[in-house]
């Protein structure tokens, strides 16, 4: 334990609208703290800066999982553990069930969130990309009200959210259109559980009479942010899927991706399996 | 021969305190008044200390600081030499050097305490590679920066080229390995003048760290006194840094006058302590037109880091493996290990073997492949044979028959058909999928007259109440000794082993029995356990108290009578070196080990081509093992390796820069999860040695050796990728399979 | 002097018993549990959540209590190692272990016996590669998991009425 323990402040304020008065009256001095799987790490390892933090792990408003015609909303507290049971999660959107129980381990799943993990905006995280296919929204809350964003473009840079210091996301809306889709989902780390991404590839494709009439890809790992290779889904969409386009988009591919090399993997590695990925992706609707 | 308890799986002595969590480990114990302690390190990999500077805003009267000229005795961790000061002093030559102790009741402001020490250095040029070292360019240790150097010649090689048909050459590497014991290090010590040194802690050698702590204090044997408590791993990387960690708590308690405790993070105990030694290895052999052996040249270098530690043991092992266990007629290995400025390595379980049998069995499935044979069959028609010799000149007296161990794995593993169905679907599809082995020995015990050295001794006795107590130094950690040794002693006499005691290793109570390392404890101190034993037996028969084949009930009886009239009923055994057993040091030649324990390994793996990931399949594990005393115990020691061995294979990687291990956490220094090894398949052939306890051999560190290379082998099977390093990260893998397209 | 918060004082069931516990409360409470209750069955392997050394039952779900702050705690019912056995009579999961070989060093013992009953209260009837999957989260050094899971299979087997 690296950190002078006593030196941090942790209050659980009892309803959320006390904590967005609190965040709202000194915006930046509290920081809110989910299940802590991100920010106890750093407390340990004597990397945590900021000392006060609000514990909104039970806040009821933020928790639980709504189910209309068109969407499916979470809580920005729902834990990777609640997102695995979900009957509809899990039958409609596979990528972000494979993507929560691919996170850590089961304890981490337990006690991970999905607010948090998107509010932590590391690029080597696991959900995001399966989010960004799924074109989801997020709820940001506030004193001052509520505002609906999409999650495509909510992310600026490395670390960096759109978001003010007053507030909160509360939920992650899914619309349900994409059921019919064909999905792809696969994470490649440094052993089969509990490990950090090296390259990690969402995709999901609408095939219409053999073509790609629509598809998404999103990738982390291999940008300071988890991104949707939208170039690459350009060159796909409307083509029937050959070594040709898949070559082509290959090659757009490494050009809208900027894997570097790190502690755990290098460039190249990242984008020979960003490349491979994509590959991988196409030949699943291949008939 | 009908065994009561050899052979059987009698539940683990202390397994109850494990399951339950009442085991108790060195960060469970509080003493009153303790307080705690941290380590103020280097930074910088080589250079001159010019001064020390404590930042304003910490309660400074409150610590007990502890730096060089606070030691009593000598400034050294003492063990083979005295060259690694316990507390830097003017010059530091790794950037994990200690330089200051601090020690406070509050162990969160002691932290912020640590950061407020600032330690100057002027840095000095440093070396981090092989190379480097090798060149000379600096020389940071001794002259030359070699600590040792080996030498071992069989036979007339030099002509012996000039007869080779075929001539394979080839260079191996093997990366540093992280011990990564679950329980991190720890110690605590009380110390004063009065009283002296007592330290209880995390360790695998008591009289190690007690011999270092005579040094360090300089006071008479008696008033020191080391304890071990129970241990949460240790596999070598508790046997020489323990020393370390005990002698700044002792000296921090010695300045304050409280017990002081220390427990690293992990984080501390990944940078600052040792791991196994890389390693280059060159490998040049001829062989005839039908795959015999003519000719065996190696030149084998390790890095020691930056102080000597155990480095020519280790040496001396990995010197004396390299050449495996085939018959060669002429063979030349030069060896040594250097110097760099990284922290010292140290002891991992193999010990040096595992580099140099990466090395031997990776050659020679290339070598099968130039000369036109089948691993397999290059492998039998070079087998050493009862009463040939091997490299270093010990004839080989076992009935080992290897080529019958090879047939067995080869059927249990399902080799030959797999070799055949793999390379036909392998043609198809991105996953491929390979099958190799590696066939290769162990020597138990410490090398040719190491154990004659140690004078290991072990007490057994016995109490009124008919109670069998064993004194020993041999360290429990996981491995059995507690069980292995009530087995052994239970069967001495004829009793069960919950009539059996094994005392706490203290070194103010127990005998020195050796350090618990190189795959000794069984096959050496239990064989002083079991003398004891009988030795009481005996004493018991021959007082005429006891008769042959009696019950507990009588034993203790006869225990009573034999008490009340002779006072004690114990017997001290002192280690015997066989008078038939040779060491020439000089020409590093004769009997290297007393017994081997011999292995084929033979490891399946899938590689996706896509992503370059190697997953183990199936894993097949025969050895000949002499006896095995415990079948749960015995196979669980062979599992535990080969899943290290998996790890040193494919996935441990020690990221280093400028000397600092930059990975030091568990999230990115990988071992394997239970996803990531397969059910290990174990399978032991027996031929009791006469001098093993039971017939039993040494294993602890045998699956260390074979693991690596057999998965290597797998992997250029299923690939075709000429593996000479490892880990074989999938980083590397994927260019060799860009190299292996084009 | 670096400046210190005050304590708190929270309220939790442990292992069945009501229990007050006070600390800083950005401690942790692997900290706290083996600290101020005395239950050192609790291991620290790692301080990063990746070992599990520290895996206890919070409010019924299996966490690593390296992550867990002591005020987050508040109000929980946690059931630690020293929980399990009742007095003399260990559970099957522990029974299982001891006679299959599941401990060897012991220090990822209680959590792995955690994680495994963890498991079997949500699957009772778990495949090798659910029960592999079910412990991936807890890291052995001494058994290479062979035995672990054997034991976690023969302690179902005892489980399942009838036997």
């Amino acid at each position: 334990m690296r950190s002078y323990v006593p030196g941090y402040e942790i209050e659980a304020p009892r309803t959320l609208s006390e904590a967005l008065e609190r965040i709202a009256r000194e915006p930046g001095v509290w920081k809110p703290f989910a299940g802590g799987t991100d920010v106890m790490v750093l407390l340990e390892a004597g990397k945590l800066p900021h000392r006060r933090f609000l514990s909104i792990w039970k806040l009821p408003e933020l928790r639980g999982i709504s189910v209309t015609p068109e969407h499916v909303t979470l809580g920005a507290l729902t834990t990777y553990s609640e997102i695995r049971r979900h009957e509809i999660l899990a039958r409609e959107f596979p990528l972000l069930c494979r993507a929560a129980a691919e996170t850590g381990s089961v304890a981490t799943q337990n006690r991970g969130t999905i607010g948090g993990n998107i509010a932590n905006a590391s690029p080597a995280a696991d959900s995001p990309p399966a989010l960004l296919v799924s074109d989801a929204e997020l709820e940001l809350i506030s004193a001052r009200g509520a505002r609906w964003v999409p999650y495509q473009g909510f992310w600026k840079g490395y670390k960096q959210i759109a978001m003010r210091e007053d507030e909160l996301i509360g939920g992650i809306r899914l619309p349900r259109e994409k059921s019919g889709w064909a999905h792809f989902y696969r994470k490649v780390g440094t052993r089969r559980a509990q490990a950090i991404s090296k390259v990690c590839f969402a995709g999901a494709a609408h095939l219409d009479a053999g073509r790609i009439a629509d598809v998404r890809i999103a990738l982390g790992s291999v940008a300071p942010i988890v991104l949707r290779a939208v170039e690459t889904e350009a060159i796909l969409r409307g083509e029937k899927v050959s070594p040709a386009i898949v070559a082509a988009a290959q090659e757009t591919l490494a050009s809208e991706i900027t894997p570097i090399s790190d502690i755990r993997s290098t460039a190249h590695y990242r984008l020979r399996v960003a490349q491979n990925l994509l590959a991988e992706f196409c030949e699943t609707f291949v008939a | 021969m009908e065994h009561r308890q050899i052979g059987k799986s009698v539940p683990r002595k202390e397994g109850r305190e494990k399951v339950t969590g009442s085991a108790r480990y060195v960060d469970d114990l509080t003493f009153p008044e303790m307080i705690h302690g941290v380590t103020v390190r280097s930074g910088v990999a080589r250079g001159k200390i010019l001064s020390i500077r404590f930042d304003e805003g910490i309660p400074w009267d409150e610590f007990a600081i502890v730096t060089a000229k606070d030691i009593p005795g000598k400034n050294c961790v003492a063990l083979l030499i005295e060259d690694q000061p316990c507390l830097a002093d003017q010059f530091v030559n790794h950037p994990e050097e200690a330089i200051v102790l601090l020690a406070h009741p509050d162990k969160y402001l002691l932290e912020a305490a640590r950061r407020a020490v600032h330690v100057e250095i002027e840095p000095l040029p440093a070396v981090f590679t092989i190379e480097d070292s090798l060149s000379q360019k600096h020389a940071i240790w001794g002259g030359d920066n070699i600590f040792k150097a080996y030498h071992v010649e069989k036979g007339d090689i030099d002509s012996a080229w000039a007869v080779a048909e075929f001539v394979v050459e080839g260079d191996y590497e093997t990366g540093a390995q992280e011990q990564l014991y679950i329980e991190p290090q720890g110690m605590i010590a009380r110390a004063n003048p009065a009283d002296g040194v007592t330290v209880w802690g995390s360790l695998q050698c008591p009289y190690y760290v007690h011999k270092a702590l005579v040094r360090l204090f300089g006071l008479p044997k008696e008033k020191i006194r080391v304890v071990q408590t129970e241990t949460g791993g240790g596999f070598g990387g508790k046997e020489e840094y323990p020393s370390m960690i005990a002698s700044h708590a002792a000296l921090l308690a010695w300045k304050c006058g409280k017990p002081v405790k220390m427990i690293y993070d992990r984080a501390e105990d990944m940078a600052a302590t040792t791991k196994r030694h890389p390693s280059r290895t060159r490998i040049r052999t001829g062989h005839t037109r039908d795959g015999r052996f003519v000719a065996m040249e190696i030149d084998f270098t390790l890095d020691g880091g930056a102080y000597e530690t155990l480095s020519p043991v280790v040496l001396s092992r990995g010197t004396i493996h390299a050449a495996g266990p085939y018959t060669c007629p002429n063979v030349r290995i030069r060896s040594r290990v250097v110097a760099t400025n990284l922290p010292p390595h140290g002891a991992f379980r193999g010990f040096g073997a595992p580099q140099s049998v990466f090395a031997l069995e990776r050659h020679l499935d290339r070598v099968a492949a130039a000369v036109g044979l089948t691993p397999e069959e290059l492998r039998r028609r070079n087998f050493i044979q009862q009463g040939e010799t091997l490299a270093v000149g010990q004839v080989v007296h076992e009935r080992i028959e290897m080529g019958k161990l090879l047939d067995r794995a080869l059927q249990l593993s399902g080799y030959h058909e797999k070799r055949k169905r793999f390379a036909e679907g392998n043609s198809h599809g991105p996953i491929k999928r390979g099958i190799g082995f590696a066939s290769f020995l162990h020597g138990a015990g410490f090398t040719g007259s190491g154990e004659e050295y140690l004078a290991s001794e072990a007490l057994v006795s016995a109490t009124r109440d008919g109670r069998v107590r064993i004194l020993a130094g041999s360290t429990e950690m996981g491995q059995g000794t507690n069980t292995v040794f009530a087995q052994i002693a239970a069967e001495a006499l004829g009793l069960e082993c919950e009539q059996i005691e094994i005392l706490q290793p203290d070194t103010s109570l127990v005998p020195n029995s050796g350090p618990t390392v190189a795959s000794r404890t069984t096959m050496i101190v239990g064989k002083l356990v079991e003398n004891a034993a009988l030795a009481i037996n005996k004493s018991l028969l021959d007082a005429g108290f006891l008769k042959p084949g009696c019950g507990a009930k009588d034993f203790a009886d006869a225990c009573q009578q034999y008490i009340d009239k002779f006072g004690a009923l114990q017997s001290l055994v002192k280690y015997q070196h066989p008078r038939d057993l040779h060491w020439d040091d000089g020409k590093y030649q004769g009997d290297a080990y007393g017994a081997y324990a011999w292995a084929v390994y033979v490891a399946e793996v899938s590689v996706d081509t896509r992503t370059a990931e190697v997953h183990v399949e199936d894993f097949v594990a025969v050895q000949e093992v002499g006896k095995v005393i415990n079948p749960i115990l015995a196979a669980g020691q062979i599992e535990g390796g080969v899943a290290q061995g998996i790890g040193f294979a494919l996935y441990e990687n020690v990221v280093w820069q400028e000397g600092r291990m930059s990975n030091g956490q568990m999230t990115n220094y990988i071992m394997p999860t239970s996803m990531d090894v397969p059910p290990i398949r174990v399978f032991f052939e027996e031929l009791p040695y006469a001098r093993g306890p039971a017939g039993a051999k040494g294993i602890g560190e045998l699956p260390l050796d074979g693991t690596a290379p057999a998965i290597a082998n797998a992997i250029a099977h299923a690939t075709g990728a000429d593996v000479r390093q490892i880990p074989i990260t999938p980083e590397k893998l994927m260019e060799m399979l860009e190299s292996v397209h084009a | 002097m670096p400046e210190a918060t005050r304590k708190i004082r929270v309220q939790c069931e442990i292992n069945g018993r009501i229990v007050s516990l006070e600390a800083h409360p950005m401690s942790r409470l692997l900290d706290v549990l083996r600290e101020e209750a005395g239950l050192t069955g609790t291991k620290e392997g790692c301080g990063e959540g990746e070992c599990g050394a520290c895996s206890i039952e919070m409010d019924g779900a299996l966490v690593n209590s390296c992550l867990v702050p002591l005020l987050q705690a508040d109000g929980a019912k946690i059931r630690t190692i020293e929980g399990v056995a009742d007095f003399a009579k260990l559970s099957a999961v522990q029974q299982a272990f001891l006679t299959h070989g599941g401990a060897q060093c012991g220090i990822c013992t209680p959590g792995m016996i955690l994680a495994a009953l963890n498991l079997l209260s949500r699957n009772g009837h778990p495949t090798d590669s659910e029960i592999r999957e079910g412990l991936s989260g807890n890291l052995c050094r001494c058994t290479g998991y062979t035995k672990i899971v054997e034991s976690v299979v023969a302690a179902c087997r005892s489980l399942r009425p009838g036997s």
